[in-house]
């Protein structure tokens, strides 16, 4: 990944001007704000030499469609038809003739221009206040031509970052567990994609099965059960090199892990004889620690951003319920106190909330609820649906959804979903197969 | 404030009271299905409570010797039946010594991954153990849970689940 990171040339102070346009994403947006991407203008020469290398026959406008679809999934923009512009992408560049965009209703304008220099490739943009006629921000990125995704997704960040005050979350990516073949007999293999969808890849053969991927702080690696020789066990694997390792050496069945805030510690439960606990092992030194020690269910361990507390599942109290305890094991509390079964928390890269699956008179719920319990809010109901993993700003849920089968046990089938913490855009992700256990990388340039 | 109350009151008698409160329902609700059960046959054949007694799935290790036991939902409870099943197995085991075996644990889809896979666990240590107190060694008995990762019936209904909430014996050698 190291490899991958973008040169960032800011030649133009963004400038603060106040009064500008803001975006509200702390409530439901039912009126995303009109924006007009203009395709990235570029000239014949580099047009050519990137036609050659990267075979898309005019990247300037490529790019602004990943923008333009990262826009639209976020539901707080609307991105207006191309095929409306007055302008041409060059000219609007340079100045924008802001009453020809005034006319086709658009608050706000990205444009940009492309270039081959030295076989990198140059992206500039712009993003302009129409209404106020005004620069809000302009920067310029350099990079590998096959980056150019990766510049769209950034370039979105920053637009997202300017108009709504929070960080974005579109220059990442999920890993998640891809399934096929009957119910009975599925076939799991670990892929990874670009938040989007784009540059799938399989990273594992379907072989053994395996289950519940999550990165590390940095996206570099990643935790994951597999019955490799049938022995169920936590794995890691390093996603460039391909290498993967058992995490510990436990007798007996590991599952549900995650990396602690840090990297440095992987958390999760260990079975034997009946009765599943929470252990940590220190990467560094494979220190082994036993955190819960309880006679019922611990599982489903997460970590508080600070590393502080850790909240989990347990069935201590009879039924699966969430608890927060201190990252020692001391303090156990339960804070789930709602009708029904709770699982799957996770805590909130902001620290202020814990997402879980709720189960309540035979439906499947994505909630939130605040880390002492209070606030529950549930976001969506379904037949099944389980395993929040939070986008890096936490504004965004992905979990995965089953369908009900018909009586014959046909019709059978997962996939990936995002919502809004507010409760609205529910969207279906794509994947080229069915899909489940998503996690959301953390930004990939920071 | 009436939620801080309640909140405030001894967590341990609090629990003890739901419990209580629980099972008196549980055996009201039992009385009330097995009531049912009486009046109209057609649903008692596969199913007791949410307990599988059908053997639609069910394999033999050998002749009268069943290979799986079935679970109420989120439940690691042995029933009379599957305590049965699992006396077969013993006594086929000690008359077999050279055989080792696999528990396989699984959980019906109504629940989350993770929690299942401790689930499963929980329900093959039911039946390794109750093995045991039937004079099978635990070197000879190992334990794999699947969750709710392999089931046996594909149907998204109450039989269906009941017949994948189950600990399967399986030939290890």
């Amino acid at each position: 990944m190291r490899n991958l990171i973008i040169l960032f040339l800011i030649f133009i102070i963004p400038t603060k001007a106040l009064g500008l346009i803001e975006v509200d994403i702390t409530r439901g947006n039912l009126n995303p704000l009109p924006i007009a991407v203009s395709p990235l203008s570029i000239d014949d020469e580099s047009k050519k030499s990137f036609e050659k290398t990267l075979k898309k026959k005019d990247i300037g406008s490529e790019i602004s469609k990943v923008i333009e679809k990262n826009l639209k999934t976020s539901g707080l923009f609307n991105p207006l038809d191309k095929n409306a512009f007055l302008q041409a992408p060059d000219i609007a560049h340079l100045k924008p003739r802001f009453e020809d965009w005034n006319l086709i209703k658009a608050q706000a304008l990205i444009t940009g221009k492309v270039k081959n220099v030295e076989d990198k490739l140059r992206v500039e943009f712009r993003l302009w206040d129409v209404l106020a006629g005004k620069e809000m921000m302009a920067l310029a990125f350099t990079t590998v031509p096959n980056n150019w995704r990766r510049v769209g997704h950034i370039i979105t960040d920053k637009v997202y970052e300017r108009l709504t005050g929070e960080k974005g979350y579109f220059d990442t990516r999920i890993i998640y567990v891809a399934e096929e073949g009957p119910k009975t007999k599925r076939i799991k293999k670990l892929a990874i994609m670009d938040q989007d969808g784009a540059n799938n890849k399989f990273l594992t053969l379907g072989n053994e099965l395996v289950l519940t991927p999550r990165f590390n702080p940095t996206s570099q690696m990643v935790t994951y059960l597999s019955y490799f020789r049938n022995l169920p066990r936590v794995y890691l694997l390093d996603i460039e090199t391909g290498i993967q390792e058992v995490v510990g050496d436990f007798p007996g069945m590991t599952f549900a892990p995650r990396f602690s805030p840090d990297g440095k510690k992987i958390i999760m439960s260990f079975a034997k004889d009946g009765n599943s606990d929470i252990y940590t092992m220190d990467l560094e030194n494979r220190i082994v620690e036993k955190i819960t020690n309880h006679p019922s269910i611990d599982t489903s361990p997460s970590y508080s951003p600070d590393g502080k507390f850790i909240c989990f599942n347990s069935d201590r109290s009879g039924y699966q319920q969430i608890y927060v305890m201190k990252s020692d094991g001391s303090n156990v509390k339960r804070i789930s106190f709602g009708n029904g079964l709770y699982g799957t928390p996770v805590w909130s890269p902001r620290g202020d909330l814990i997402a879980f699956t709720k189960l309540h008179k035979g439906k499947f719920y994505i909630g939130v609820m605040r880390t002492d319990g209070s606030g529950e809010r549930l976001l969506t109901e379904n037949f099944y649906q389980e395993a929040p993993s939070w986008s890096p700003n936490g504004r965004v849920l992905i979990f995965y959804r089953e369908t009900k089968t018909d009586d014959k046990g046909e019709g059978f089938s997962a996939k990936l979903w995002s919502i809004d913490l507010t409760g609205y855009n529910e969207r279906l992700v794509d994947t080229p197969t069915d899909a489940s256990d998503p996690s959301w990388s953390s930004l990939l340039s920071n | 404030m009436k939620k801080l109350v309640i909140r405030n009151i001894d967590q341990g008698a609090l629990m003890k009271l739901n419990k209580i409160l629980k099972n008196t329902f549980l055996v009201l609700f039992a009385c009330l299905v097995l009531s049912a059960c009486a009046t109209s046959k057609k649903s008692t054949g596969q199913m007791q409570g949410d307990v599988y007694t059908g053997t639609d799935t069910v394999e033999y290790l050998a002749s009268g010797v069943p290979d799986r036991v079935f679970f109420a939902t989120n439940e690691s409870v042995l029933t009379t039946a599957s305590r049965e099943t699992l006396r077969k197995q013993a006594a086929w085991l000690r008359k077999n010594s050279d055989i080792t075996i696999v528990l396989e644990g699984h959980a019906d889809e109504r629940g989350t991954r993770e929690y299942n896979l401790a689930l499963g666990e929980r329900r093959a240590n039911a039946a390794k153990d109750y093995l045991m107190t039937y004079g099978i060694s635990s070197n000879r008995i190992s334990v794999l849970s699947y969750g709710k990762e392999r089931p046996v019936d594909s149907g998204s209904n109450p039989l269906a689940w009941s017949k994948n909430r189950r600990s399967v014996t399986v030939k290890a050698n």
